[in-house]
């Protein structure tokens, strides 16, 4: 009993922290709806700020609690810098455009506190009057962690008064609900967002920094944080804070008792959470159905017919890629075979999140499930390679079918966000289920058929499944269903008032894109020969993402693009330097800066502008 | 714009001539060997920055002694970030456009399998630095591939040794969990319970990779109340669950055995709060002097102003590896290569090591003893080495577990 209690107590801990960096996360999606993935990051910088305030600062208590709150203080600054010189230039971007720029600032941090704390994890000293244990039942219980679990409603409180009794707070509780109506009162919005942003970031770094007596601060925090304070805010419903206390506390606690019955559950159970809260409650925990911004609720662009020029850039373009190679050698038609794959992954996800509307943050599980389709054929079955790319669609289409048939039904984030809960799900069970998948592991010797296994042969039949399945896709948005899938889009109401089903035609339109996803990964599985969980792991979704982001989700053409960049700068730049982060991160900040449309979009402005100009 | 495209055009023509007179290059510098060595440099810094640091400097000294047969040796290093994919796409950049002899390399266990499973196909020489996995010399064993460092059942086998020798019953394990971490206590297990059939496990925790909660993982162990632990963590993870066992009192009047805890990549940055009275394996760099490691120890701390890490003596040895391999074969040929590998005798840091013919393991031993505070500093205390060779399974289990083709 004493010891349940005492594992009740550590859960409320680890809440506590918890809740720090996911209040900060959701008052800054509350406000300016976007979904910052340097949060991690920024606390990450707080714990490393912490560290070397508190180490060069005189010991005792002054130096202590002064050097903590002065690096979430310096967060706080840092982040509303990284506001007004990056995110403020784009808010009229897409939506989720803004996620490429943030996460190119994570690229960015990653290897400046490389270059600048060293690879060494650092310990900090423990919090002076808080060093020792106290007795709980006749069990000891470290001092510190029972005062962070006072630290959690603290903050809370203030927070709550913050926003229900100063004038500032009203504003930016109005703002989250309808932020135009606010800006047409005539209240400064630019101000307002940068102040959100500052109490934001300043609450990710105290929680960096909070962490200092407790962990080790390393380079692996930033993304070890990020995806958890991602999960409570939506659990808790987003923009709510006291949601996101609710589903920390849920969290903490389920944690400390869950390892108890199932020690290695800390893997996935979070998404586990995650995904049942959402399936019950579409909006999160307290979350309230999120208004529907007013300017941005337009109908995107009507998708024209390429203009002629583009045709016949994609056509010069497909005639290099069919001649040209023979000339070039055996790597050069790897990184080819690599694009390939990667274009018909990016406009597998560009088909749902372009004309479909739906984002997807754990489209990897469908190009995992197609490459472990492949690659369990052939362990189990010793199926020829034939066989094995048919399964691939197949298993990664039905996956798409289980899972699209719950995320379809939610809108925006939180679908998004289901998404990802059953990635992470796919991928624990690919990371776990030793037996059969090998576990981190993987399957290994899944290297193609004799009559494909030159470089060159395997790089024209990827190309060829790839083009072609890309080309099926740019079809079917100008067919009948692509219009249909579009009208739900654009107008929901009206669609379904003239007679269409909404959900069936949206959860076809996801099925379809995880089927496409799955003969990527099924390609992909055989040209690297072996299959790992990593195939379904967050970052790969990531990748994805970023490419259609980049490439521009408005525009056929923009995950061609966006995945040709993103692969090819990846690519040469982890070749010639050892701070590739930093520059490509560099470079993403800077594309997004000037082509807040992504390539595609920023060359279909161009073209237009040009023919628009004879006629002025 | 005629003017710039005329520009494209002359850059690409540009292009086009260092594309044409690459072979060349490549020839007159074919009196070098070219080593490609991959390794998650962005992903575990910590470790492979020394690793790497020490590679050079060996490589500088082989190339200082005349190199192999008057042909100086040189090596690409490239990042894999971490991810396996990654990985044989740069190993076939590296064979293919850079032209390298062999490959080497690796950090964790998934990118050391898949490099060995690209160089079984391709039929290329992967001689394996660091990566742990059993599976790598053994079930997914193969003619091209060849590990350096002590694997997981080595490094278990030897603290099993000491484990055995305590009074202790009731034993608790915590782990990453992941193949090394779950591999790992198998083998622990497997093999306590052979040496002391008395022994039960009371509890196991698995957390999860660089993301433990430390509380209520500590919280867990206590309440199961072991008389002994057995722990794989390492890293954050072992700062975490360190800090918490002992503000908690998980440690006292228990024993500890501990995995990897003595090297100084992970015992260093405990400070002041390094656990004392651990079991365990690890690299005590400031007091081992036979005249091999005084060497290398001297001629790192010239060269990068530091002290050796662990990694500092995996990086060195296998560049001491190929180096010996090199000369053996007398040609670089892949075949030739593997043969001379096969049984290949060298001299590393801690002393003699071979790579055994029979699964392509070096008898790369480990130092094995017990943690102590020495100036606000953890460190080991009564450490023997234990040579990798006393701590395999018999040959006939071996040839068992690896295809024999």
């Amino acid at each position: 009993m004493e010891n349940l209690i005492l594992q009740a107590l550590s859960g409320l801990a680890s809440a506590s922290s918890l809740f720090l960096v996911a209040s900060g996360l959701t008052v800054i999606f509350g406000v300016s709806r976007i979904v910052n993935f340097a949060h991690g990051s920024f606390y990450m910088l707080g714990a490393y700020l912490a560290w070397t305030f508190v180490t060069n600062l005189p010991r005792g208590h002054l130096g202590f609690w002064g050097g903590v709150l002065g690096a979430a203080l310096a967060v706080g600054v840092i982040g509303m810098a990284v506001e007004m010189l990056l995110l403020r230039r784009i808010y009229r971007a897409p939506e989720l455009f803004q996620l490429l720029a943030t996460f190119g600032v994570v690229l960015i941090v990653q290897d400046l506190a490389l270059l600048i704390w060293g690879p060494q994890d650092l310990l900090g000293p423990r919090a002076p009057g808080l060093r020792g244990s106290t007795e709980v039942l006749g069990l000891r219980f470290p001092l510190y962690e029972l005062f962070l679990i006072g630290v959690g409603p603290v903050v809370l409180g203030l927070l709550w008064l913050l926003f229900y009794r100063t004038r500032w707070g009203t504003l930016v509780r109005a703002a989250t609900q309808d932020r135009e109506m606010v800006g047409a009162l005539g209240v400064n919005q630019r101000m307002l967002f940068t102040s959100v942003f500052f109490l934001g970031s300043l609450l990710a770094g105290l929680g960096g920094a909070l962490q200092l007596p407790r962990e080790s601060v390393n380079l692996h925090m930033d993304l070890s944080i990020i995806a958890e304070a991602f999960v409570v805010v939506v659990v808790g419903g987003l923009g709510s804070l006291s949601g996101a206390a609710l589903a920390a506390l849920l969290i903490g606690e389920l944690h400390a008792f869950g390892i108890l019955i199932f020690p290695k559950i800390t893997l996935v159970l979070v998404f586990l959470v995650m995904a049942v809260v959402l399936v019950i409650r579409p909006h999160g925990l307290l979350g309230r159905p999120q208004e529907a911004a007013r300017g941005t609720g337009m109908a995107e662009p009507v998708i024209r017919a390429a203009p002629p020029a583009l045709k016949w850039l994609g056509l010069a373009a497909l005639i290099a890629a069919i001649l040209l190679p023979p000339f070039a050698g055996d790597y050069a038609l790897t990184v080819l075979t690599d694009m390939a794959v990667f274009i018909l992954f990016a406009a597998s996800l560009h088909f749902i999140m372009g004309p479909g509307g739906m984002a997807s943050f754990g489209h990897a599980a469908y190009f995992g499930l197609g490459a472990y389709g492949a690659a369990l054929a052939v362990k189990w079955l010793a199926a020829p390679m034939g066989l094995g790319l048919a399964l691939a669609p197949l298993a990664a289409g039905l996956g798409g079918l289980v899972f699209g048939w719950f995320c379809v039904r939610l809108s925006g984030v939180y679908s998004a966000m289901l998404t990802l809960a059953f990635a992470q799900i796919t991928w624990s069970i690919a990371f776990q289920w030793v037996e059969l998948t090998g576990g981190d592991n993987g399957i290994l010797g899944v290297w193609p058929a004799p009559w494909a296994a030159g470089k060159l042969t395997y790089y024209y039949l990827t190309l060829a499944l790839c083009l072609g399945a890309t080309l099926i896709l740019r079809r079917i948005i100008h067919a009948p269903f692509g219009y249909a899938l579009r009208a739900q889009r654009d107008s929901p109401l009206r669609a379904e008032a003239i007679g269409m089903d909404g959900f069936r035609i949206r959860w076809a339109g996801f099925a379809l894109a995880a089927c496409m996803a799955g003969i990527a990964g099924g390609l992909f599985a055989y040209a690297k020969g072996s299959v790992f969980p990593t195939y379904l792991d967050i970052p790969r979704s990531v990748d994805a993402l970023l490419m259609v982001l980049l490439g521009g989700v408005q525009t056929l053409s923009g995950p061609i693009a966006g995945a040709i960049a993103f692969t090819g700068l990846q690519e040469q730049l982890s070749r010639m330097t050892d701070l590739w982060r930093l520059v490509l991160g560099i470079v993403i900040v800077l594309l997004v800066l000037f082509f807040p449309q992504g390539l595609a979009g920023a060359a279909r402005s161009a073209w237009e502008a040009r023919d628009a100009r004879p006629n002025a | 714009m005629t003017g710039l495209m005329i520009g494209r055009r002359q850059l690409m023509a540009g292009v086009g001539t260092l594309a044409l007179a690459a072979p060349w290059i490549a020839r007159a510098q074919s009196n070098v060997i070219r080593i490609g060595e991959i390794n998650s440099y962005t992903a575990q810094p910590a470790f492979l920055l020394p690793y790497r640091n020490a590679w050079i400097l060996a490589q500088e000294q082989v190339n200082a002694a005349g190199g192999i047969d008057g042909r100086k040796i040189e090596t690409i290093f490239r990042d894999d970030g971490g991810r396996p994919e990654d990985a044989v796409r740069i190993a076939g950049e590296l064979l293919n456009a850079e032209k390298v002899a062999l490959l080497a390399g690796g950090f964790l266990s998934n990118v050391g399998l898949a490099l060995a499973d690209f160089a079984r196909q391709n039929k290329r020489l992967y001689v394996a630095s660091e990566p742990l996995t059993d599976t790598l010399v053994w079930s997914h064993g193969n003619r091209y591939t060849f590990r350096l460092r002590a694997s997981t059942y080595m490094q278990s086998a030897m603290l099993v040794e000491e484990a055995a020798k305590l009074p202790a019953r009731r034993w608790a394990t915590v782990a990453p969990n992941y193949e090394y971490g779950q591999s790992a206590v198998r083998s622990f297990k497997e093999l306590l319970k052979k040496a002391r059939p008395d022994v039960e496990f009371v509890a196991e925790q698995f957390p999860a990779l660089g993301r433990i909660d430390a509380g209520a993982t500590v919280q867990a162990l206590a309440a199961a109340n072991p008389e002994a632990i057995f722990n794989v963590t390492f890293a954050a993870d072992l700062t975490n669950f360190v800090r918490q066992g002992s503000t908690r009192g998980l440690f006292e009047r228990r024993k500890v055995v501990s995995l990897l805890t003595g090297e100084p990549e992970y015992l260093e940055p405990l400070g002041d709060e390094a656990p004392e009275g651990w079991i365990v394996t690890g690299y005590p760099w400031d007091q081992i002097n036979t005249p091999e490691h005084t060497a290398f120890r001297e001629a790192y701390r010239q060269r990068w102003n530091a002290h050796p890490y662990l990694g500092s003596v995996v990086g060195y040895s296998t560049v001491q590896a190929i180096a010996a391999m090199l000369k053996k074969a007398g040609k670089v040929e892949t075949e030739a290569m593997v043969d001379a590998m096969s049984g290949l005798q060298f001299q590393s840091p801690f002393g003699q090591v071979e790579f055994r013919a029979i699964d392509h393991q070096s008898t790369m031993g480990a130092y094995v003893g017990r943690t102590v505070l020495k100036d606000g500093k953890g460190t080991m205390a009564d450490w023997r080495y234990a040579d990798g060779r006393n701590y395999m399974p018999p040959d006939d289990v071996v040839r068992q577990l690896r295809p024999q083709a």
